[in-house]
C-alpha cells in the first residue's frame, strides 16, 4: 500500500497511532512540506470529496481533519503552518454552540496552507464587528446551525457596509444547504456546501483580493 | 374518520380517507395567542392552547406537544438560550471537557419542572381530545443528545476514541431516554418521536451506526410502552433503512434530499413514512409551490397508505408565513383524499 493510500485507510478508520507512526516515522526522510503537500492535502482533498459525494461520513471527515491538524502541527511545530501570503482570513459560529462545522472548514483551509483566526462559537454580531475592525480581516466564514443565526448575517453585512469595512463574507451550514437561496437572501457574497468547497471559495477570493 | 384512526390505518399500511399530515408548527402558536416564544414555553396552558388553535386553523391531524430540543439538556442542569425569532436553543455545553461524564447524573423525570410541564401538557391535550387525535411526545435519542450535551465535535471525538467514556455517557441517557419517553406515554401522548439525526449515514458510517446507535435505538424503543417513531430531524435514512426497520420504529422522518419514493418503496409493509417538505426553504414559497410540493410527496408516497405528510425536519420555522401553511393544508385536503384517483392508479387494498 502506498503512503497515500495507507494515510486515507487510517484516516478512515480513525486510528491516530497508524497515522502518527506514518508521518512521523515511515515518511520520516521527507520534508516537513513533502508530507503536508503529497501526502495530507491530497489525502485530505480525497476525504473531502467523498464526503461531498456521500461515501464518507460526517465523523470520519471531521476526525480525519482533526488528526491531520494535530500532525501538521507536530510537523511544523516552529514554524507555524501557513504557507501562503494572502489577505486575512477568520472563520466563527455566529451565535450559537455548535462548533463541527467551524472546526471542520478550518482544518481543511488550513491545511489547503492559509493561516485563519478562529473567532470560536457563540460570537455575537456586535462582537464579531469589533473583532473584524481589529483585525483587519478581508475574509470571512460563518458557520450557521440555526435559521435565525443564518439570518443574522444580514444584520452583520449591512453593519459591516455601514462601517465601510471591506469584508467578503462567505457562509456554510445547515439552513444554507437545504435552501440554496438563502446566503443570497442575506447579502453573503459566498456559500459553501462542504469545506472542501470553503477552500475553492477562499483561494478564489484570496487572489481576486490580490 | 377521525384523525387518530386516520393515522393509526396509514400507519398499518392500508388506505384511510386522505393522506394524514402533521404540520409540525411548535412557535406559531407564540405568534397565534400573542405572546413571546419564551412567555409561550413558560407554561403548559399555552403550549396546549397553541396547539389546539393550529390544528383547527390548518385541521391536522396532530398535536405536537413538543416545546424545543433543548429542553431536555436543560433538565440537565444545561443553559437554554431564548430568541425572539427561532426555537429556544442549548446554550455553552454542560459537558465542557470529556472528563466531566464522570460527574454527571441524570434527572428524574419526576422531580424537574421543565419535563412537568411537557407532561401537563399531554394530560391536558388528552383531557381535551381523548382518543380523537394523536398525541405525540418527543425524546431525544440518547445516541444524538450528547450534540447538545457537550457539542458536536466533543461528541464525535469521544465517540471515536474515547469509547469508554462514551459508553458511560449513553448509558445514562438511555435510562433517562425510557423514563422520560414512558411518563410522557403516562401522562397522554399516543406515540413517541424519537429524534435521532446523528444515526444518518451522512453523519457516522454504517458501521459505525450499527455498533452504537442502532443497538441503542433497538434497545431504548423496544422499553417505550408505546410505539414510536425515528425521525431523523432532515437527515438521510436509506442506506441504513432495513437497519431501522428492525429497532422497532413504526415511522421514520425523511429528508428532503432523499427520493421519498424509493424511502417509500423501500419501508413499504415494515414501516410508515413521515416527510419530507422542505422547512427551510417553505419561508419563502408561495401558496403555489406549495401546492405542487405537496402533490409531488403525495404522488410519491401516498399510494397504498403507510405515508403521513410532514416537513422533513420536525419542526417548522416560525418564518414560514401563514398563507404557506394554509395552502399545504387546503393542498391536502384536495388531493389527499383516498383513492387517489388523479394519480391514474387504481385503489390499492392496503
Amino acid at each position: 500500500m502506498d503512503a497515500q493510500n495507507e494515510l486515507y485507510h487510517a484516516l478512515l478508520s480513525v486510528n491516530r497511532p497508524a497515522a502518527t507512526k506514518l508521518l512521523l516515522e515511515t515518511v520520516a526522510d521527507w520534508t516537513p512540506a513533502a508530507r503536508i503537500e503529497k501526502l495530507i492535502t491530497p489525502v485530505m482533498r480525497r476525504i473531502g470529496d467523498e464526503w461531498e459525494s456521500g461515501q464518507v461520513s460526517l465523523a470520519q471527515n471531521y476526525m480525519s481533519g482533526l488528526i491531520c491538524d494535530d500532525l501538521v502541527g507536530a510537523i511544523l511545530p516552529a514554524t507555524g503552518r501557513a504557507t501562503k501570503n494572502h489577505p486575512p482570513l477568520a472563520i466563527v459560529t455566529l451565535e450559537d454552540h455548535h462548533s463541527l462545522g467551524r472546526k471542520i472548514v478550518s482544518s481543511f483551509v488550513r491545511l489547503a496552507g492559509f493561516d485563519l483566526l478562529d473567532y470560536g462559537p457563540g460570537v455575537t454580531v456586535e462582537d464579531l464587528l469589533v473583532k473584524l475592525k481589529r483585525d483587519g480581516i478581508k475574509i470571512l466564514l460563518i458557520s450557521a446551525l440555526m435559521l435565525r443565526a443564518a439570518f443574522r448575517v444580514r444584520d452583520l453585512v449591512a453593519l459591516a457596509r455601514a462601517e465601510g469595512l471591506a469584508v467578503k463574507v462567505i457562509v456554510g451550514g445547515a439552513p444554507f444547504i437545504f435552501d440554496g437561496q438563502l446566503w443570497q437572501d442575506v447579502g453573503a457574497d459566498a456559500m459553501a456546501s462542504t469545506a472542501s468547497e470553503a477552500v475553492s471559495v477562499v483561494e478564489r477570493m484570496a487572489r481576486e483580493i490580490k | 374518520m377521525n384523525s387518530l384512526q386516520r393515522v393509526l390505518t396509514a400507519l398499518g399500511q392500508k388506505e384511510p380517507d386522505r393522506v394524514p399530515f402533521f404540520l409540525l408548527v411548535t412557535m406559531h402558536g407564540a405568534k397565534e395567542l400573542g405572546l413571546s416564544i419564551k412567555d409561550y414555553f413558560s407554561r403548559a396552558e399555552n403550549v396546549v392552547a397553541g396547539q389546539l388553535r393550529m390544528r383547527e386553523k390548518y385541521r391536522h391531524d396532530c398535536l405536537y406537544n413538543f416545546f424545543y430540543a433543548a429542553l431536555e439538556v436543560e433538565s440537565w442542569g444545561g443553559e437554554v438560550v431564548y430568541f425572539d425569532d427561532g426555537p429556544p436553543n442549548s446554550g455553552v455545553p454542560l459537558i465542557s471537557r470529556p472528563e466531566d461524564i464522570n460527574k454527571i447524573r441524570p434527572p428524574r423525570v419526576r422531580e424537574v419542572p421543565c419535563l412537568q410541564k411537557v407532561l401537563q401538557a399531554h394530560e391536558m391535550a388528552k383531557a381535551r381530545v381523548g382518543d380523537e387525535v394523536m398525541i405525540i411526545g418527543v425524546v431525544m435519542s440518547p445516541f444524538s443528545l450528547p450534540v447538545m450535551q457537550m457539542g458536536f465535535d466533543k461528541y464525535i471525538e469521544i465517540m471515536c476514541e474515547r469509547r469508554d467514556l462514551f459508553d458511560q455517557l449513553l448509558r445514562m441517557n438511555e435510562e433517562f431516554c425510557v423514563e422520560w419517553a414512558n411518563a410522557q406515554l403516562e401522562a397522554g401522548a399516543t406515540a413517541i418521536c424519537y429524534f435521532d439525526p446523528l444515526s444518518s449515514p451522512a453523519i457516522v458510517s454504517r458501521d459505525l451506526y450499527l455498533a452504537t446507535g442502532f443497538e441503542i435505538a433497538r434497545r431504548t424503543i423496544g422499553r417505550f410502552k408505546g410505539p414510536a417513531a425515528i425521525h431523523m430531524a432532515s437527515g438521510n435514512c436509506l442506506p441504513i433503512i432495513d437497519d431501522l426497520a428492525q429497532t422497532g420504529t413504526v415511522a421514520v422522518g425523511v429528508s428532503v434530499f432523499e427520493d421519498l419514493a424509493a424511502v417509500k418503496t423501500a419501508a413499504r409493509g415494515r414501516f410508515a413514512v413521515l416527510g419530507n417538505l422542505n422547512g427551510i426553504e417553505m419561508r419563502r414559497w408561495t401558496p403555489e409551490q406549495a401546492e405542487a410540493a405537496v402533490k409531488d410527496a403525495i404522488a410519491k408516497a401516498g399510494p397504498g397508505g403507510g405515508f403521513i405528510l410532514s416537513d422533513n425536519h420536525g419542526e417548522i420555522p416560525c418564518q414560514v408565513p401563514d398563507d404557506v401553511l394554509m395552502a399545504i393544508s387546503e393542498a391536502v385536503h384536495k388531493w389527499g383524499k383516498y383513492p387517489l384517483h388523479w394519480l391514474g392508479e387504481a385503489p390499492h387494498e392496503g
